[in-house]
């Protein structure tokens, strides 16, 4: 008999939060039929051709197609090894220059205009520099991702307590062990919310970068479907990046709530 | 073995917020140095503890002119929400400052538990500070300060962030840990009766630009209890005493000169000056 309660208590709960999302899907079922507009298929059209696309494989490829296959490693190796090299190299700079008022004086005013160009507009002299190949689309996410956790870690890192500092200064903590158990401690809530918005662009510029001319992935999936003006499958293509990014940030935000729990017992308590 | 000679500390905007100080404090002495608002207490901390440099004047430890920080002094500070690191539990926060001592990550451990046994805090080793109360949380920022077994403690205004009850409760604590390895220690204090009831001498200073107008013994017995030494002539007299000096009313017949400043009716300090404690 718990059981069941249980049960119940857990779908009502999770009614209660996405009710909205679940009336909003079947109003867009509704209004995409009664309109019966060949350019906005309704849902009930759109999932089958996904599920469809890649994921009606077999059973030990976890369902995924070939094609899933031939989409999604590229893209996603394009991701995650754009965002990790930049996020890493966005952290060290921004980092040094944080700690550094003079040095961050010189170059805040290049920080401030490299930020200002967008990535889509430097595509052209990506290919002519890294060719048609994946150092390019790397290339390209790269660039875009290393803004904003350059600037956020440069503002974490320049905002460290002064308590906190001279703490570490009075006790004897400094250099390396400063670095690690305090000045990245200190700076990581900053860092991790530029991470967080970088992952998001990341997504957006590797579809971007894909629509020049790649070979496969799921931006090229994406373009290839609107040329040929097969609508379902563009569609499809829409949804599955929808759901890859709330995946990837999904899976951030349980990474960040480890990381960073000290940070919101605290927060709750000043609150 | 802290000798101060002649300090006097002008910060960039013209303002003079200690003017040729003059101290010497013995090992195992506990000195209380109270004042006024604005008076330089803490400016006088920090140079100290080597967090800033004095515009003149000389500072040393057991013969040896201080440069920068010292390495044997620990410090106490008055905002214990901003000094203990919230990421760290409150074992790892006393056990922080102890690599500079050279020791296995065992040993650091042990080392913080058994300095947060002496106040009293075994039992929230793994606690965050934050889920700490105020009281608890400088009783830990104490402990971090033993457990470097420093040769000179710091205290600024260590109490000044808690309620009376819990005031009380620490300054009986502070009694109890003085005693270990001969640890000299210096409070800065706005509170009179505190400065009285844990010193083994007061050190009056007078408004900005602060200077030593008073230099005096506590004469009391060692044992002391939050109620029956507070009843004691003797306390009432020198709490007195300090709290004339303080507003300046007379000079004292009883102050005792520090060495070179002289001591004098407290003239119209100008008001207002916020003592920027070199936070910016």
């Amino acid at each position: 008999m718990t059981v069941l309660r249980t049960a119940l208590r857990y779908a009502g709960w999770a009614l209660s939060r996405i009710w909205l999302v679940i009336g909003l899907i079947v109003l867009w079922e509704l209004l995409t039929r009664s309109r019966d507009d060949p350019f906005f298929p309704p849902p009930s059209e759109i999932l089958p051709v996904l599920r469809e696309i890649w994921f009606s494989g077999p059973a030990d490829h976890l369902f995924l197609t070939s094609k899933a296959l031939d989409d999604f490693t590229p893209s996603l190796a394009h991701i995650f090894v754009g965002w990790l090299a930049a996020s890493f190299f966005g952290i060290v700079l921004g980092v040094a220059l944080g700690r550094s008022r003079a040095v961050s004086e010189y170059l805040d005013p290049l920080i401030e205009f490299g930020r200002a160009i967008p990535p889509p507009t430097l595509i052209p002299f990506f290919i002519i520099v890294f060719k048609i190949a994946d150092p390019m689309y790397i290339a390209v996410i790269a660039f875009g991702v290393v803004w904003p956790v350059l600037l956020n870690t440069i503002d974490g890192a320049r905002t460290v307590d002064s308590v906190q500092l001279d703490t570490a200064k009075v006790f004897g903590v400094s250099g390396w062990q400063r670095l690690w158990q305090v000045i990245l401690p200190a700076a990581a809530p900053k860092i991790f919310a530029g991470l967080r918005l970088s992952l998001s662009l990341a997504v957006i510029l590797m579809v971007i970068s894909e629509l020049i001319g790649a070979v496969s992935g799921i931006g090229d999936h994406l373009v290839n479907a609107q040329r040929s003006f097969q609508l379902p499958e563009m569609w499809a293509g829409i949804l599955l990046l929808s759901i890859l990014g709330l995946l990837l940030n999904g899976v951030f935000v349980l990474v960040e709530r480890r990381v960073l729990s000290w940070h919101r017992g605290a927060q709750r308590l000043e609150g | 073995m802290l000798e101060i000679k002649n300090l006097t500390h002008v910060y960039g905007d013209g303002f003079k917020a200690l003017d040729d100080i003059n101290l010497r404090v013995d090992a195992g002495e506990l000195v209380s140095i109270v004042g006024p608002s604005g008076c330089g207490k803490s400016t006088l901390m920090r140079c100290i503890a080597g967090l800033q440099r004095p515009t003149s004047g000389e500072i040393a430890m057991d013969g040896n002119r201080l440069e920068g920080v010292p390495g044997n002094l620990a410090v106490v500070f008055q905002d214990y929400s901003r000094s203990l690191y919230p990421w760290l539990t409150v074992r790892d926060n006393v056990a922080l400052p102890l690599r500079r001592r050279g020791l296995g990550r065992s040993a650091r451990r042990g080392e913080a538990l058994l300095a947060l046994e002496s106040v009293g805090l075994a039992d929230a080793a793994q606690k965050y500070p934050w889920q700490l109360s105020g009281g608890m949380q400088q009783r830990v920022a104490i402990a971090r300060a033993l457990a470097y077994k420093p040769k000179l403690m710091l205290m600024d205004e260590p109490f000044g962030s808690v309620d009376a009850q819990t005031r009380e409760d620490l300054e009986d604590l502070l009694l109890r840990v003085r005693g270990h390895d001969g640890m000299t220690i210096l409070l800065v204090t706005h509170d009179i009766d505190e400065s009285v009831y844990v010193g083994d001498r007061v050190v009056v200073l007078t408004r900005s630009p602060g200077r030593v107008c008073a230099d005096l013994p506590v004469d009391l017995p060692a044992e002391r209890d939050q109620v029956g030494t507070r009843e004691l002539p003797a306390f009432v007299h020198l709490r007195a005493e300090v709290g004339r000096l303080i507003r300046g009313d007379t000079r004292s017949p009883q102050a005792t000169p520090a060495a070179s400043s002289s001591p004098r009716a407290v003239p119209a300090a100008p008001s207002g000056t916020p003592i920027s404690s070199g936070k910016e």
